[in-house]
């Protein structure tokens, strides 16, 4: 119980990050956002209040929608979703994301899937989380190759939604959207200020000694552990009993 | 059973727009090898929203011209493979969307529309790279808010698998509306369900409300398991497993050129 996995500072962090969101939906592949979403549900819950409510794409369970795959962005359009999570092959420093591809449009050298609901639910959530574990200088680049979707649109663009943080394995990001960039919030437990400019391919602003990330309070902890994990199994069997296994062992023997 | 399935692949001629639906809401795998046996090629694939094994095997078997869509993947498998490799050297044009997109062109031709206004999009390269599609300032607005206008978007054939049909050709679609939608934008919709039933579908207030009425489909054929390697919702769930062997076996030509002589794609 006192080790805490590096996961599980990032489904705390989502959580905290979505505090206050009526409704948040939730990616069909994304078990550490819907993690920290279940959590924040249950945090709630526990305080007597009656937590958001949860749309994970894809799955029969977490999802109330009878309209077809068209209702979600229907929903986000009128204002009725606060909260979604993006990702992508590429983040870059404007907040630009790129699903499509590396390199040259069309004939990419390394294509991904593709933009999927991007370029409209970046647009109208108001509160885009960015959440990409691996945090490289190939994924968090000055430029992105393809915009799937834009971080900041031009006056006059209707544009009520966007991102609010960059979430990855290593470091918490606030965008500023007044600077049209990054602001570096807290760096994760191992590593430091050199460590993050060096995985960073994009310019940050940040403070001379950043802040840790915060460790989860042992009774989130307890929550998460006790609780959620087996919400969190309908879902995603797979990861919720990675999770368990992980933490069952000690962090030095974790993958 | 296979004679029938092989009677609906007549509908795909050379150059069509085939409409196909996205990888949880009933693919008809079942008809994915007799329209590859027909061998028609210069096919416009449009997939609502997104498109993944069916789409990468036909464009696999060298059939496909263009695609239109928002991601091509094999989910939890990968990648699609053929897809990938027919992006890299140029061999498929490309008409990158966005989900909403997909469904607002779907919208505007049920509609009998010529487009329909969307949010969104400006700014990005998805829209840069759309010929097709127009931005115009709101003319509602006093002056400025511009917005994109997508073009009815009009399937000449949509195929899609459900769980159930009537024997009048009534299809039950259950909140799975997005094929509904595609049919109604469609010129000819086939449908591969798992059983048809004698009783009509609409004689019952609580089916009748999941029902694409037969108005819109073109013709039924029985394919029990029809969606697999795919799940079927309320049916049956995905064989993982076996979209993880194509993902494997597809990354070359040739394992998927072999892939295709040796699996049984039609169910036992």
């Amino acid at each position: 119980m006192t080790d805490i996995h590096p996961r599980e500072i990032l489904i705390c962090t989502i959580a905290k990050l979505l505090d206050g969101v009526r409704h948040v939906a939730v990616g069909a592949s994304s078990p550490i956002p819907a993690s920290g979403a279940m959590l924040l549900r249950a945090l709630k819950q526990q305080a007597g209040e009656t937590g958001p409510r949860i749309s994970i794409l894809g799955s029969v369970e977490h999802n109330f929608f009878t309209n077809g795959s068209a209702e979600l962005f229907d929903c986000a359009g009128q204002g009725r979703i606060d909260a979604f999570f993006l990702g992508g092959g590429q983040i870059d420093g404007q907040g630009n994301i790129n699903l499509v591809g590396a390199g040259e449009y069309p004939q990419s050298q390394v294509r991904w899937p593709g933009s999927f609901g991007s370029a409209y639910l970046y647009y109208v959530v108001p509160r885009v989380i960015l959440f990409r574990e691996e945090h490289t200088p190939r994924a968090m680049v000055e430029k992105v190759d393809f915009i799937s979707a834009p971080g900041l649109s031009d006056e006059g663009v209707y544009r009520p939604g966007g991102p609010i943080a960059l979430l990855t394995s290593k470091a918490l990001f606030r965008f500023d959207k007044d600077r049209r960039g990054f602001d570096l919030q807290s760096v994760h437990p191992g590593y430091d200020l050199a460590a993050i400019k060096e995985a960073t391919g994009f310019k940050f602003a940040h403070d001379e000694t950043p802040a840790q990330t915060a460790l989860p309070d042992p009774q989130v902890l307890k929550l998460l552990r006790e609780r959620v994990y087996d919400e969190v199994a309908e879902t995603y069997p797979d990861f919720a009993a990675q999770m368990r296994r992980e933490i069952a062992q000690p962090l030095s023997h974790a993958s | 059973m296979a004679s029938d399935l092989r009677g609906l692949a007549k509908y795909v001629e050379p150059g069509i727009r085939l409409g196909l639906p996205v990888d949880y809401a009933g693919v008809s795998m079942a008809m994915t090898r007799p329209i590859i046996e027909r061998n028609t090629g210069n096919l416009h694939l449009i997939c609502v929203p997104t498109g993944g094994l069916q789409v990468d095997q036909l464009i696999g078997s060298g059939l496909v011209r263009t695609v239109e869509t928002s991601a091509v993947t094999l989910g939890e498998a990968g990648g699609a493979p053929r897809f990938n490799a027919a992006v890299k050297d140029g061999s498929i044009k490309l008409m990158d969307a966005t989900c909403p997109a997909i469904h607002a062109g779907l919208m505007a031709a049920q509609k009998g529309s010529p487009f329909m206004p969307m949010r969104g999009l400006i700014g990005s390269d998805i829209l840069r790279h759309r010929k097709d599609w127009r931005v115009i300032d709101n003319p509602l607005a006093d002056g400025g808010d511009p917005v994109v206008l997508i073009p009815a978007i009009k399937p000449d054939v949509t195929i899609f698998h459900a769980p159930m049909a009537d024997r009048f050709g009534n299809v039950w679609v259950g909140r799975r509306r997005e094929l509904a939608a595609m049919a109604y934008a469609s010129a000819i919709t086939l449908v591969t369900v798992e059983r048809i039933v004698d009783e009509s579908l609409l004689a019952n207030e609580i089916t009748a409300a999941g029902v694409l009425p037969a108005i819109y489909v073109t013709e039924v054929a029985l394919a029990p398991k029809g969606a697999r390697p795919y799940g079927l919702w309320g049916e049956y769930p995905a064989d993982t497993q076996e979209l993880v062997r194509y993902a494997r076996a597809a990354r070359t030509a040739e394992g998927f050129a072999d892939y295709m002589a040796t699996t049984q794609m039609e169910p036992a």
